[in-house]
């Protein structure tokens, strides 16, 4: 053997392990995507939707004000963060563009993106259950809000960063202010973007357990008011499957099966509409 | 840079409003830190700084608190998921950019991003279920049989295998952060022009050699951003870790054993503190996870706007 078989040999060892490395990753997909179906599907049926919890330890009973209370929480979290977000990320790529006040806000933004979502969960405990005295829905939405709003301020920094200067000066040339550039050309034009990134701001959001913990907490019954603990799907699988009960397991699983499968869609969605548009 | 006359009204509020908007995020950070610091008052002054962060007490009933079982848990997971996870992540981008054949690498990399979209609570559940029970009947039982007798190593694999310890949770965890090493190593990958490429191949060099001599040195820094970001997410996680870990908090040299991390202190404790020490302290270990957090991240950050400023030449 010469040196230049082994040279090969190794090569195609190596690439070998690569593929090795892709099959490990694949096959967790899977198996957790799998184990997420086998389980949820089974435990799924229409009285999960439609009844409110039971005892603990009594069968049946439902997960009605889970789905009320996630969704509540996620809608005004959605209605807080959104714009906040999309303002901001407005600001740095138009108003302050190329500014070092800009890159600096930028850079904190995509540190705040990854930070321990948990901090965030004890940082609105101080400020907005502590002096309230109890815990609240507000409280869960806020701080699901103060996850998105870097987020969809990064989305929409780097979508706007995409529409061409040309088209702003065509816009400054007919004697539009700048403010009518924006709104009537310079969003137009990254709608789908900024849009899209709205869209995987609420998936990542809709997954989030920590944050919720000791701020909206959890209620065992229906509840709409915002100013009381209310029901969020996440704490409660986090309840449920700690839990010693079979059928609070099996409740768990078939909430976990709705999570995952309305995140993946949104995800899957959200990704296959930015490759399709910008990837022309 | 536009310096456009902002003579219109509602352009000055427009700008304005905008202004306030970006400035959320400073706010966030500062009133973090602020009140992080104020709500653990209490625990630094009564147990100092130094002493809170060496300190292995974790006794409620004697208010007696200390940081370092956390942090070891904390470090003891990090460390040992991005050993697993960093192969992996850039085997995969090698995988996909060098490997595999071209209409397979779009779903690749989408399957590799769904992995970073799952809940950290699917994860969780999961990991209780299904990966515990496989770990305590079929892994580590093997893991002590094969390894337990070697010198320092062995040490590791020590104890009863229950399934809940910080083996099981840095597996889990290492599968979290896979995708976050995946696709900016990718995308570093990708940057590498070429030219430089074709000339390694020009002059006999195999694919593999290529990929270790030319590819992985010129995008060293995009990688290495890629890995600390990694870190910076792994040291947040709870939920995955939450159902795995066993919340004891201690200090052990066996990966078998169950052990505590900030994050999962937190999530289990916040709720159950009746004293007002005990709930500063919580603040306290909140206000040091967020600190190392912070650092990494911006670190993280730094490599990948290094990396950005070399390869857009």
């Amino acid at each position: 053997m010469n040196r230049q078989t082994v040279r090969k040999l190794r090569s195609i060892f190596a690439l070998f392990l690569s593929s090795v490395a892709a099959f490990i990753g694949l096959f967790w997909l899977v198996f957790i995507l799998g184990d997420v179906l086998i389980h949820g599907i089974k435990a799924l049926n229409l009285s999960l939707f439609l009844e409110d919890p039971a005892p603990p330890g009594v069968e049946g009973g439902g997960l009605r004000n889970a789905f009320v209370g996630q969704i509540m929480i996620t809608l005004f979290a959605t209605i807080i963060g959104v714009p906040v977000g999309i303002l901001g990320g407005t600001f740095l790529a138009e108003y302050a563009r190329g500014t070092s006040i800009a890159k600096m806000i930028s850079i904190l933004s995509d540190i705040m993106v990854s930070v321990p979502s948990i901090v965030i969960g004890t940082f609105i405990y101080a400020i907005l259950v502590k002096p309230l005295g109890h815990f609240n829905g507000w409280a869960g939405a806020v701080a699901l809000a103060v996850i998105m709003i870097p987020v969809v301020l990064r989305t929409t920094e780097d979508m706007l960063s995409l529409v061409p200067w040309t088209v702003r000066e065509a816009a400054f040339a007919l004697g539009a202010p700048y403010y009518k550039v924006i709104v009537q050309v310079v969003y137009r034009g990254a709608a789908t973007g900024i849009l899209t990134g709205v869209i995987l701001s609420i998936a990542r959001v809709s997954g989030e357990t920590a944050p919720l913990l000791f701020t909206s907490f959890n209620n065992a019954f229906f509840s709409t008011s915002m100013n009381e603990p209310i029901a969020s799907l996440t704490v409660t699988v986090f309840q449920y499957a700690m839990g010693p009960y079979e059928t609070w397991h099996a409740q768990a699983w078939a909430a976990s099966f709705m999570m995952t499968v309305f995140i993946l869609i949104l995800t899957i969605f959200g990704r296959a509409v930015l490759k399709w548009r910008y990837k022309k | 840079m536009p310096r456009l006359s902002k003579k219109n009204p509602i352009d000055i509020a427009f700008s304005s409003v905008t202004a306030i908007a970006s400035l959320s995020i400073v706010v966030f950070i500062i009133g973090i830190l602020y009140v992080l610091f104020t709500q653990s008052a209490l625990s630094i002054n009564k147990f100092g700084i130094i002493s809170f962060l060496t300190s292995t007490d974790w006794d409620p009933v004697r208010e007696s608190f200390g940081a370092a079982t956390t942090i070891f848990g904390t470090f003891v997971t990090t460390f040992f998921s991005l050993l697993i996870a960093i192969p992996v992540a850039i085997g995969i981008a090698i995988f996909v950019t060098e490997v595999s054949p071209n209409f397979l690498k779009g779903p690749i990399g989408m399957a590799i991003e769904l992995l970073a979209a799952i809940p950290s609570i699917i994860y969780g559940m999961w990991g209780l279920f299904t990966l515990s029970p496989l770990m305590a009947t079929y892994v580590e039982p093997a893991l002590q049989t094969y390894l337990g007798d070697v010198p320092l190593i062995g040490m590791l694999f020590h104890g009863t295998p229950m399934g809940i310890d910080l083996f099981t949770a840095s597996i889990i965890l290492s599968i979290m952060i896979i995708p976050f090493t995946a696709s900016i190593s990718r995308d570093s990958f990708n940057l590498t022009p070429p030219i430089v490429k074709e000339s390694a191949y020009a002059l006999g060099a195999t694919r593999w050699e290529v990929v270790k001599n030319v590819v992985l040195p010129y995008s060293k820094l995009g990688v290495f951003g890629g890995i600390v970001l990694s870190l910076g997410r792994a040291l947040g996680e709870t939920m995955a870790v939450a159902f795995v870990l066993g919340n004891k908090h201690q200090i052990t040299t066996s990966l078998f054993d169950a052990a505590a991390t900030i994050t999962v202190t937190l999530a289990n404790e916040f709720t159950e503190a009746d004293t007002d020490i005990y709930l500063s302290s919580l603040f306290n270990l909140a206000l040091v996870l967020f600190l190392i957090s912070f650092v990494t991240l911006a670190i993280a950050k730094l490599f990948l706007l290094r990396a950005e400023k070399r390869y857009s030449r």
